[in-house]
């Protein structure tokens, strides 16, 4: 079984978000990357999981985006997987990378493609989806649980007000979130081991996004805290009331 | 050209998203000077003709067996045929689960840009320009959409629901759909409860609370004020709460009115998911939490202590 399971970099959840170019371009002085939490601890640990279960599976990893997307990489291979595929460009839109993973993944004969539920960045939750119908393949979103036995997944995902319980047999896409794996940490084998692994770079095919960001905006800040007294909480729930209006 | 907007409905019940993505996509129709219609997958027990209170003339409704159950792929076939004989280039679905899961493949199959997580009506001084969250609610980005349809999923709790005189001509679409591939097994809906992303109140507990047995205190609050219970993740991680109640960065992203924190430090990662709430009470015992910075209202004293207070106190003004 082949698995493709995609990765993205994003801002590590601390980092102070700023603009620069007149709130048109994301500043990334002093930012850290790091694997998008979703691609990390749900679907790429969830295939090194199947691997590890059935070690005739084949992992690969597929990233958009230049060459200072490596190190990340480099951490995801760290974790596991076989190799790596970068499409050498900057991430423009959803519908631009999707089409870019999809070029890999046709032909590549891949069984199953993981995806993150979505990036803490751009939070788009666009990728699986879009790839999805760009394979031809069906979509399981949000998923939560998964259990493969010959060809076939038993899913549990969330949908609208609760959750259900789903058969399928691959080829499919899958987008996986809180409850499919248990975060690890790469251990000094794995590191080691991610130094050799091949890391291809593929050129992007010529495309045009669909959209594009024209500008950034921070929300604006809050006005100051008003403290109550602990022994006045009815001064609170008053001022909810009748200043904030909020019940 | 006119606007279709993406009934979405469990079990037959339509929810409060769907009446804000009708108003909102019905609002879009009147500035462009085109008509709003709508669209419902499946059967209904709802009156449909009265949903044209939110602003829609027509409401097309695709009525097939392989719509019983979710089925992205399916579902966007269905889709993909209501849009041709509309000829709508404005689709509007809620960015819930459903439409995360749809929206994304129809935007590929019809080249229509999207974008997710819209908090605003479209800009169109210089194109066609929507506001969007990004990273995790810590700031929006203006995204132009440059494709002839456009495809926009809109926030819960960010556009108002907006009601006037009116019915919809229901029209029954017959439609042609191959079988889907996903096979559902079991089905485990919460009853009866606001989801999370609807509420219009949220009371929320952290580590503070020292155990899932201390609870009843959040509880109690959020029933007296008819609200939803939420939690940070370290909560969620000790299974001291479900899953679905994390909030935050890697949760969900929540904006309800009124937003409570009750023991909860405020994490940059915990106010990225809940920052866009209107209104935001804090409850620590520690002055120099973080959270009191992001907070409008707030009171440093011991949650077991404050919080059965305040819920008698709400209690007495709800009489
Ligand atoms: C990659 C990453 C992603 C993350 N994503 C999220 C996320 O999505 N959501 C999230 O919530 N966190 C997230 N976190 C974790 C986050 O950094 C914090 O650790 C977490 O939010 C802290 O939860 P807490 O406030 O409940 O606990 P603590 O930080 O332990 O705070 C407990 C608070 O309770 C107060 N307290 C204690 N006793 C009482 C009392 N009797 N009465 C009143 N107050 C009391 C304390 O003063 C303290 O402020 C993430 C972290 C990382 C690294």
């Amino acid at each position: 079984m082949k698995i493709l399971v995609c990765v993205s970099k994003t801002p590590d959840t601390t980092a102070k978000i700023a603009f620069t170019d007149n709130n048109t371009k994301f500043d990334t002085n002093g930012i850290q990357w790091i694997i998008n939490p979703y691609d990390e601890w749900y679907a790429l640990v969830k295939a090194i999981e199947l691997k590890e279960a059935d070690p005739s599976v084949v992992i690969h990893l597929v990233t958009v985006g230049t060459a200072d997307a490596d190190p990340v990489i480099r951490k995801a291979l760290a974790l596991g997987g076989d190799e790596a595929i970068r499409i050498n460009a900057d991430s423009q839109d959803s519908f631009y990378v999707a089409s870019q993973i999809a070029s890999v993944a046709k032909g590549g004969g891949y069984d199953l493609v993981f995806t993150g539920k979505e990036t803490i960045d751009y939070n788009g939750a666009s990728i699986g989806g879009m790839l999805s119908e760009l394979l031809g393949f069906p979509y399981i979103s949000m998923a939560t649980k998964f259990e493969w036995t010959a060809n076939k997944a038993t899913i549990t995902r969330e949908i609208e007000g609760g959750e259900e319980v789903c058969e399928i047999e691959s080829p499919f896409v899958i987008s996986c979130q809180k409850g499919m794996a248990e975060q690890r940490i790469p251990n000094m084998r794995g590191i080691m081991a991610a130094r050799t692994k091949p890391l291809k770079v593929v050129e992007p095919v010529a495309l045009e996004p669909l959209t594009q960001i024209v500008g950034f905006e921070l929300p604006p800040a809050k006005a100051g805290v008003k403290l109550i007294p602990a022994d006045q909480p009815e001064e609170l729930v008053r001022l909810l009331r009748e200043e904030a209006k909020a019940f | 050209m006119s606007v279709l907007i993406f009934i979405d409905q469990s079990e037959g019940h339509i929810k409060k998203a769907s009446y804000e993505a009708l108003s909102y996509g019905a609002k879009i129709a009147e500035m462009s000077g085109t008509a709003a219609e709508a669209v419902i997958l499946g059967n209904s027990d709802s009156d449909l003709a009265a949903l044209g209170q939110y602003g829609v003339s027509k409401i097309h409704q695709v009525r097939n067996d392989h719509l019983n159950h979710f089925d992205a792929q399916v579902y966007i076939q269905a889709l993909e045929q209501v849009v041709s004989r509309t000829g709508a280039d404005i689709i509007i679905f809620s960015n819930n689960v459903d439409g995360k899961a749809i929206a994304p493949g129809l935007s590929a199959q019809l080249k229509a840009g999207l974008v997710t997580g819209a908090v605003d009506l479209p800009d169109t001084s210089n194109g066609f320009v929507v506001k969007k969250t990004v990273f995790s609610g810590k700031a929006f980005a203006h995204v132009r959409i440059n494709s002839a349809i456009k495809i926009i999923t809109l926030n819960p709790n960010a556009y108002p629901v907006l009601e006037k005189e009116g019915r919809a001509e229901v029209v029954t679409e017959d439609i042609q759909l191959l079988p889907g591939k996903v096979t559902v097994k079991s089905v485990n809906k919460v009853k009866g409860e606001v989801p999370l992303t609807e509420a219009d109140i949220v009371v929320s507990g952290g580590r503070g609370l020292k155990g899932p047995e201390n609870w009843g205190i959040v509880e109690d609050l959020a029933k007296a004020l008819g609200a939803a219970t939420a939690c940070s993740r370290p909560v969620a991680d000790a299974d001291w709460r479900p899953h679905h109640e994390h909030v935050g960065q890697t949760g969900i992203a929540i904006a309800p009115n009124l937003y409570i924190a009750i023991g909860i430090s405020g994490a940059i990662q915990h106010l990225a998911g809940v920052n866009r709430s209107k209104v935001i009470v804090v409850i620590n015992k520690d002055p120099e939490a973080p959270f009191f910075k992001a907070a409008d209202y707030g009171i440093v004293g011991d949650a077991f202590e404050v919080v059965p207070k305040i819920t008698e106190a709400v209690k007495k003004l709800k009489g």
